[in-house]
């Protein structure tokens, strides 16, 4: 049974911003789902509906085989959700967190305390315990935010966006937790990020998401391998870039040209054969070439392949 | 779990969290036994007006400074869901099976218990000053107000706040009913010396309700019945204001 079922949700904030437009997908029980996409593109709005706190204007979703409209109580006592503005009560320490977290919960007193030291021991807060959330890290008081969404022991786990904020070092310690924990608990992950090495890192598999939809889903390596080739990067010196993509578009091997910028972006059958090919077709053009790269398909060029549009640049567009 | 115990965890949640804030006791405690010593001083003569009823202001005062503590503890009770609101703790809270009644009441009942213990200290320190407030029914009538004012203005504010959801407005809205309305009572002054335009218009006045119950059994001839009356209204006031507070609760969460 999936644990998730998304089917066609949307959501229009005020009357003009379309934050989900028919948005589709479904998580098997167990497995960790990355939503993947830029700021902006409704990842954050499909969790909060699923989570209960809002409500879509059409579409349906069950989560834990309950519907998210009418059956919204079981789907709280079913879920763990980590907000991406964290959410901890900061004049509290981590422990009373905790606590409180699981009697709002209905979590019995006894229970509750050894739930609460077992998290604590499992997010290495044991020795800040006692401690008011405020002297807290940034990437303590996340550990404490994840380990609050589990207190309750539920079966699916939301995380909005669980590392922005973080330090790389913070981040990579977050994801070794990720990962062991969703091995040691039974739990599905619903994860939305806009970072794809974490998508492609954490998720077993990922649906990328723009513009209030799904474009594309599966695993990352499939995503991926469905790419043939090596994607070229070439920066040129001026603006040309029109005539400069017409001419690499007539080379051999060369599948896919889009560009950005002062950037050519190329979908090519082999890297280091197309390379001279394409430098030698714009030099006799006249195009001067700044930097060329080469690099095995990443989930920057599955979105690129599927949106038509730059991860980075669509991912600034918002911000 | 029942909605009274959810109520009451969330009551303690923020009860606890105050009590880590020295100059916030401080404030509490300091600031209610201020008002009693300056306006003791201030209007010390007041009493010799004929009409006052009593000769001695301190016991015409204690009760008053008991209410107007409570009524602005209450005004001012809705900053605290707006920080929660701000730092995505409510939202945490929405996420969770918890009654949305349990949330609004915690904090109503939170303003009422501080409000309760202020009047109780200003009572002891009024004594000391030589008021004796008519003994212990009297005590029992001023804290009871004092526990409905606070909890009744406390809804007002919670409601405002969940409406406006922004720091600054909910501090002009606060500041925009307080005075007037502490002026348009017998909170400081003897009510035959006030105007009788205003002595009409001060009987829809929360604040004058409870200013009325709680002096009832200081000064002289005191009217059980009326006294009732008022504690019977400031509780409808309670229910009214609780209502629009969770009315405001839900007119937040539809903008989600």
């Amino acid at each position: 049974m999936d644990a998730i079922v998304v089917d066609g949700l949307e959501k229009t904030y005020g009357r003009t911003v379309r934050a989900l437009d028919g948005i589709r997908f479904a998580v098997a029980e167990g497995e960790i789902f990355g939503l993947l996409g830029p700021n902006g593109a409704g990842k954050s709005t499909t969790v909060r509906i699923l989570a209960t706190l809002t409500r879509a204007d059409a579409g349906r979703a069950t989560v834990a085989g309950h519907d998210v409209r009418s059956e919204a109580g079981a789907v709280r006592r079913a879920i763990g959700y980590v907000p991406q503005a964290s959410g901890v009560d900061r004049e509290a320490t981590g422990r009373e967190n905790l606590v409180l977290q699981g009697r709002l919960q209905g979590m019995r007193g006894h229970d509750i305390e050894g739930r609460a030291a077992d998290l604590l021991e499992t997010f290495g807060l044991s020795d800040r315990a006692n401690a008011l959330v405020r002297t807290y890290s940034g990437g303590m008081k996340r550990r404490l935010d994840v380990a609050m969404g589990l207190v309750h022991r539920p079966g699916v786990l939301f995380l909005d966006e669980p590392t922005t904020g973080l330090d790389p070092e913070a981040r990579a310690a977050m994801w070794e937790e990720l990962e062991s924990l969703a091995a040691a608990e039974q739990l599905t992950i619903l994860l939305t990020t806009h970072y794809l090495e974490e998508a492609d890192r954490l998720a077993h598999r990922v649906a990328i998401v723009s513009r209030g939809k799904v474009v594309v889903a599966g695993t990352p390596e499939a995503l991926k391998r469905e790419l043939r080739g090596d994607s070229v990067t070439v920066e040129l010196d001026g603006a040309e870039t029109g005539r400069a993509a017409e001419i690499a578009r007539g080379i051999e091997g060369v599948h896919e040209v889009t560009t950005d910028g002062r950037r050519l972006h190329l979908r090519v059958a082999h890297g280091a054969q197309a390379v001279p090919m394409i430098l030698t077709a714009l030099d006799a053009s006249g195009a001067g070439v700044h930097a060329v790269t080469v690099a095995r398909p990443s989930l920057d060029d599955v979105y690129l392949h599927h949106t038509g549009r730059d991860f980075r640049a669509d991912d600034g567009e918002v911000r | 779990m029942s909605i009274l115990s959810q109520t009451v965890i969330l009551c303690v949640r923020v009860l606890r969290n105050l009590s880590r804030q020295p100059i916030w006791i401080a404030v509490m405690i300091v600031q209610p036994m201020f008002w009693l010593i300056l306006y003791s001083q201030l209007f010390r003569r007041i009493t010799e007006l004929p009409g006052f009823g009593t000769t001695s202001y301190i016991d015409y005062l204690t009760p008053g400074v008991a209410i107007m503590t409570a009524f602005f503890s209450g005004s001012w009770a809705g900053m605290g869901m707006i920080e929660d609101l701000d730092r995505g703790v409510l939202e945490r809270f929405l996420a969770t099976p918890v009654s949305r009644a349990a949330i609004v009441f915690g904090r109503i009942l939170q303003a009422a218990i501080v409000a309760t213990l202020q009047a109780l200290l200003i009572l002891l320190v009024g004594l000391l000053l030589g008021a004796t407030n008519g003994g212990i029914a009297g005590w029992i009538v001023i804290l009871l107000a004092a526990f409905l004012t606070a909890a009744g203005f406390s809804g007002l504010s919670h409601g405002i706040a969940l409406r406006t959801r922004q720091e600054a407005s909910m501090i002009a809205v606060a500041q925009f009913i307080s005075l007037p309305l502490l002026f348009f009572s017998s909170l400081l002054i003897a009510r035959t010396l006030i105007p009788p335009w205003m002595q009409s218009l001060s009987l829809l006045n929360p604040v004058e309700w409870a200013v009325r119950a709680a002096r009832g059994e200081a000064l002289p001839g005191t009217d059980w019945g009326e006294m009732g009356a008022f504690l019977l209204l400031l509780g409808c006031f309670l229910a009214l204001t609780t209502t629009f507070a969770t009315r405001s609760f839900r007119s937040y969460q539809r903008t989600l």
